[in-house]
């Protein structure tokens, strides 16, 4: 099965939709690749606000329009900001950080080529000659509300759950950590080195 | 459109996402670095449910449904970095080495007091390098 | 009851005793004495009764009982509990019997206050009862057994005083000396009973009278090592001397009157089987003549007065081993009878004379005053044991060693069929010459315990002469102990008048003295009796000008302690176990040069120490180097490589979760891609 039987609709001549997925595309990996490769933290979180943002107008492109509007609100709106507020309760450092790479950077570098190498091929090689009829939209707010709540309401209704027992998680997580936190604090200053302290001067100077 | 754009794209996402996650240091950059594994799922996801033209959108709603526990994930990992942090004073993956492998039959240590041996080459650069780090910080 | 029940009963009685003391001891201390003395009395009596009923005196005696139940199959040559019971083995029950009663008696006086006084009972009952078994076994394997037990026992008796570590010494060098003439022993049984199928003392005798028996040399050779080492004769006497750093009355039962003659008994047993292989008795005799002058030479020289007592009964033990030697069983065992006696007797009266004299050694005992009269029944006793021990006439070491002395010339003179003459020369003069030796080292004995330095004359009043001691106070000896000594001074005394009945109860030959060699003999004792008096008149003066004394004086323990505190301080006190610096001593002037030596046993340790204890430790030297250096350098090795491997997979463990997860994602590529190129291939 040659490329050009089998495909009716070639590479050479790419449609409209397709320029634009394809620039968007390489503006999101480009965002994503810088997200994960700054020395700023703080940019990287904003390069990652690009990179879903651009990924939300792949989804418009998709026609996945509940999709998108959902990505733009969950992930640029919500997940991003708790990623700062995470940043800043951290302390993370505002500013070029020399080490926001760790050690393990050249094989993590030769393992994801690697992957992206393996799973280009075997994708590449898998669909390339499948074609995706865009004329009718397939994921209006309509048509996305009616399956929800007709086929995967109980799969919905355990999310719910799901998101609930987070929150809980979450909340525990946190006032478990504030009672701790107090406790050394109070046995700290009475000079006993607990195990926590093992982490160094440094950084005690930096809880400081 | 052409099936192969959005399947590479997801591909190219996933492996940025899997770098950051193997390289990052800051626990918080990697929690950013597994949203971009997930959203170059979801845009798989959203990509093969359009070419098939499921009935029951089964693409679609799974990415809603992995939108929400990326939402709850991300929630919970903060939510655990940070008490690493209040305890430990610092959230670097890399320092975080109480299963290593202790030199002595003392028992787990703290990476920086008793390095084992064979670590000592790996971790002495990045112990200087994080006392650089506290410095600038403070 | 028939004979062969009553003669069952013998050895069962002690041993149930034995059993008894032993799980009653420590609950039923009450019950513990009259468990020891009970059964051994019993024993004793039917012993008596056996001997009644068998030998009586009736002229030629009855037929010997045999009889034998077999338990259980046992292969080619059958084991069975057989019984042989002749003249010999009759009397010397009797014997055993006799001064197995009259040890445990002792004993209830002598350890009256000991902690371990239950087990050591029991033992002496054990003892008794093997010894019994030995005695009337009529199945080699059986007497083994026996003979067996009574080593372990010896062990365990020699080292009753275990804290002092003479003591421990002297227990496991005679449990391994006596092992290592055993071995050979039981390679012997093995070959005689290969050579005559049946391990039946009366099945092992006809075969050798009808010929046969095909290696008699090595037979009779292997056999004669476990005989010298249970009967102490060189080279493997050694343990004996030491031994006696055991209780008295242990040292009268096992080591003089009982277990050092079932070497003798044995051979008088089996004497068929040596008296097959002329090269055996010659060997015989020339291992009996060493052994007596040697022996008689070291008693010279001995100053703890136990072992002159044991090198003496070392010398004994030469003259019966000769006896045997020259093909004279009766006189061998009659010789064994009268010795038992008085040997006993000598042993029972030096514990009193430890006891109340407070020490052990003879070099003090010399400078001591009014012994004598502190003890006058261990002195009268001990006088005539000594009387016998020399041999002087009306006594009744006189006439078993005459029995012996005479069956030696009787062999010389080339009149006993069978035995080589030359044997008969070797016991002949050197029996001669231990019997000047004896009486000088009886009288030696005597003069030194009981009479006190004639230079000492003191006014009336006046205090203790300078140099010498008043003897302690340790008022009366226990009745019991008295007692005893005069039970057993009868037969040392009045043995000698059986002389004309006891053939009928051996192989009737006459142990009637023959008048040359009772004369020669007699009167060389009496030179040798009046040699050493005469030294010692020249050299006693001597005592006062070097006082020595050491004195263990407890007036309300019991005797044993003084005798274990004795044994105990005699090498810190005097330099050596076995002599003493003094001057004063005839024996020195008797053996001039030769005192050093005798003193120390001819160096006889020394040389199996060069002999057997440095190869050996040299081998295990060897053996430890192969198996640290050597051996373990391939477990070590066996275990580095791991270690190295276990040292590289840890450095794996750094405990960093990135580099684990690297690992994790590449392996999954790898296998991805595998799977994919598997596919693709397929």
């Amino acid at each position: 099965m040659t490329l050009a039987a089998a495909a009716p609709y070639g590479f050479l001549s790419p449609t409209g939709v397709e320029v634009s997925f394809l620039l968007v595309g390489l503006v999101t990996f480009a965002a994503a690749l810088v997200t994960v490769t700054t020395k700023q933290l703080v940019h990287a979180a904003l390069w990652l606000v690009v990179a879903l943002g651009g990924l939300a107008v792949e989804y418009l492109l998709l026609t996945a329009e509940f999709i998108a509007w959902v990505q733009v609100l969950i992930y640029v709106g919500s997940v991003v900001v708790l990623l700062l507020f995470g940043l800043m309760l951290t302390k993370a450092p505002i500013g070029r950080s020399p080490d926001a790479d760790s050690g393990n950077r050249w094989a993590a570098l030769t393992v994801a080529v690697a992957a992206a190498a393996t799973l280009v091929w075997v994708v590449v090689d898998a669909f390339r000659t499948q074609w995706i009829d865009l004329d009718a939209p397939q994921g209006t707010t309509a048509v996305t509300g009616a399956m929800l709540f007709q086929h995967w309401v109980l799969p919905f209704e355990a999310l719910s759950v799901l998101l609930l027992a987070a929150l809980v998680g979450a909340i525990v997580l946190s006032r478990k950590a504030d009672a701790k936190a107090d406790a050394k604090a109070d046995a700290g200053t009475g000079g006993a080195e607990s195990p926590a302290d093992a982490a160094g001067p440094a950084d005690k100077e930096r809880q400081r | 459109m052409h099936l192969a754009y959005p399947a590479v794209l997801a591909v190219l996402l996933f492996c940025t996402g899997l770098y950051g996650v193997l390289a990052r240091r800051n626990a918080i950059l990697v929690l950013m670095s597994v949203e971009l594994m997930l959203n170059a799922v979801n845009l798989n996801l959203v990509a093969f449910d359009v070419w098939l033209r499921d009935a029951l959108h089964a693409g679609q709603a799974l990415t809603l449904f992995t939108i929400a526990i990326a939402a709850a994930e991300i929630g919970i990992g903060l939510s655990i970095v940070l008490m690493v942090y209040r305890n430990r004073g610092t959230s670097d993956v890399d320092r975080l080495r109480d299963t290593a492998e202790a030199t002595g039959p003392t028992g787990p240590a703290g990476p920086e007091d008793t390095a084992p041996d064979g670590a000592a080459d790996a971790t002495d650069p990045d112990a200087t390098a994080a006392a650089q780090k506290a410095e600038a910080t403070a | 009851m028939t004979t062969p029940t009553l003669a069952v009963l013998v050895p069962l009685l002690p041993f149930l005793g034995a059993v008894a003391g032993l799980l009653l001891g420590r609950t039923a201390p009450g019950f513990v004495r009259p468990l020891a003395v009970l059964p051994t009395v019993t024993s004793a009596v039917i012993a008596v009764l056996i001997a009644v009923r068998q030998g009586g005196g009736t002229g030629g005696g009855i037929r010997p009982v045999d009889t034998a139940t077999e338990l259980t199959p046992t292969g080619s040559v059958p084991i069975e509990l057989a019984l042989h019971i002749d003249g010999f083995a009759v009397l010397v029950a009797v014997l055993v019997g006799l001064v197995a009663s009259c040890v445990q008696l002792y004993s209830t006086g002598y350890l009256r206050d000991d902690p371990r006084y239950p087990s050591y009972a029991a033992l002496v009952s054990l003892f008794t009862s093997a010894m019994f078994l030995v005695v009337y076994s009529g199945d080699l394997m059986v007497l083994l057994v026996g003979w067996e037990v009574m080593g372990i026992c010896s062990y365990f008796l020699v080292g009753h005083y275990w804290e002092t570590p003479e003591a421990r010494a002297a227990s496991l060098k005679a449990f391994l000396v006596t092992k290592l003439g055993d071995v050979p022993f039981l390679i012997g049984l093995f070959a005689l009973a290969a050579d005559t199928g049946s391990f039946r003392i009366t099945k092992v005798l006809d075969a050798v009278a009808s010929g046969g028996l095909d290696h008699p040399t090595v037979i009779a050779l292997l056999l004669l090592a476990g005989v010298a080492g249970k009967s102490a004769q060189f080279p493997l006497h050694t343990w004996l001397p030491d031994a006696m750093a055991g209780p008295t009355p242990v040292s009268a039962l096992i080591h003089a009157a009982t277990m050092v003659a079932a070497g003798v008994y044995f051979v008088a047993r089996l004497l068929p089987v040596f008296a097959a292989s002329a090269a055996a008795l010659v060997v015989l005799a020339v291992m009996a003549a060493v052994t007596m002058v040697g022996s008689a030479l070291a008693a010279l020289a001995q100053d703890d007065i136990k072992r002159v007592l044991a090198y003496s009964t070392v010398g004994q033990l030469g003259y019966m081993t000769g006896a045997l030697a020259v093909g004279d069983r009766g006189a061998a065992v009659f010789h064994l009878l009268s010795h038992g006696a008085f040997k006993a007797l000598l042993f029972l009266a030096a514990g009193v004379i430890i006891h109340a004299a407070g020490t052990n050694s003879l070099a003090v005992m010399s400078r001591m005053t009014g012994l004598r009269d502190r003890i006058p029944d261990a002195f009268w006793t001990m006088t005539v044991a000594l009387l016998a021990l020399a041999a002087i006439p009306p006594f009744s070491g006189f006439f078993s060693k005459e029995a012996v002395l005479g069956a030696a010339e009787h062999a010389a003179t080339g009149h006993a069929e069978s035995v080589p003459g030359s044997a008969g020369w070797i016991v002949l003069v050197s029996g001669l010459l231990t019997a000047v030796l004896t009486a000088a080292y009886a009288t030696r004995l005597w003069l030194l315990a009981f009479r006190p330095p004639v230079t000492a004359p003191r006014p009336a009043g006046a205090p203790t002469a300078a140099g010498t001691v008043e003897a302690p106070d340790h008022g009366r000896q226990p009745v019991v102990m008295n007692v005893v000594l005069w039970v057993l001074a009868v037969p040392s005394l009045a043995f000698g008048i059986t002389v004309g009945v006891l053939p009928d109860w051996f192989d009737g030959r006459s142990l009637t003295p023959t008048l040359t060699t009772s004369v020669l003999a007699t009167g060389l004792t009496l030179v040798g009796g009046l040699v050493t008096y005469g030294a010692w008149r020249h050299t006693t003066a001597l005592a006062a000008r070097v006082p020595m004394g050491a004195v263990a004086a407890h007036p309300d323990a019991e005797p044993a302690l003084s005798e274990a505190e004795a044994i105990a301080t005699h090498t810190p006190a005097y330099g050596s176990i076995a002599s003493a610096p003094d001057p004063a001593d005839p024996g020195r002037l008797l053996l001039g040069p030769l005192h050093r030596h005798a003193a120390a046993g001819f160096r006889m340790d020394a040389v199996y120490s060069a002999l057997f204890v440095r190869p050996t430790q040299f081998l295990a030297g060897v053996v430890r180097f192969l198996d640290r250096e050597v051996v373990d350098t391939y477990v070590r090795g066996a275990g580095t490589l791991p270690r190295w491997l276990g040292a590289a997979v840890r450095r794996a463990q750094t405990g960093n979760v990135q580099t684990y997860l690297s690992a994790l994602l590449a392996g999954s590529l790898v296998l991805a891609v595998a799977a994919v190129l598997v596919a693709a291939g397929a």
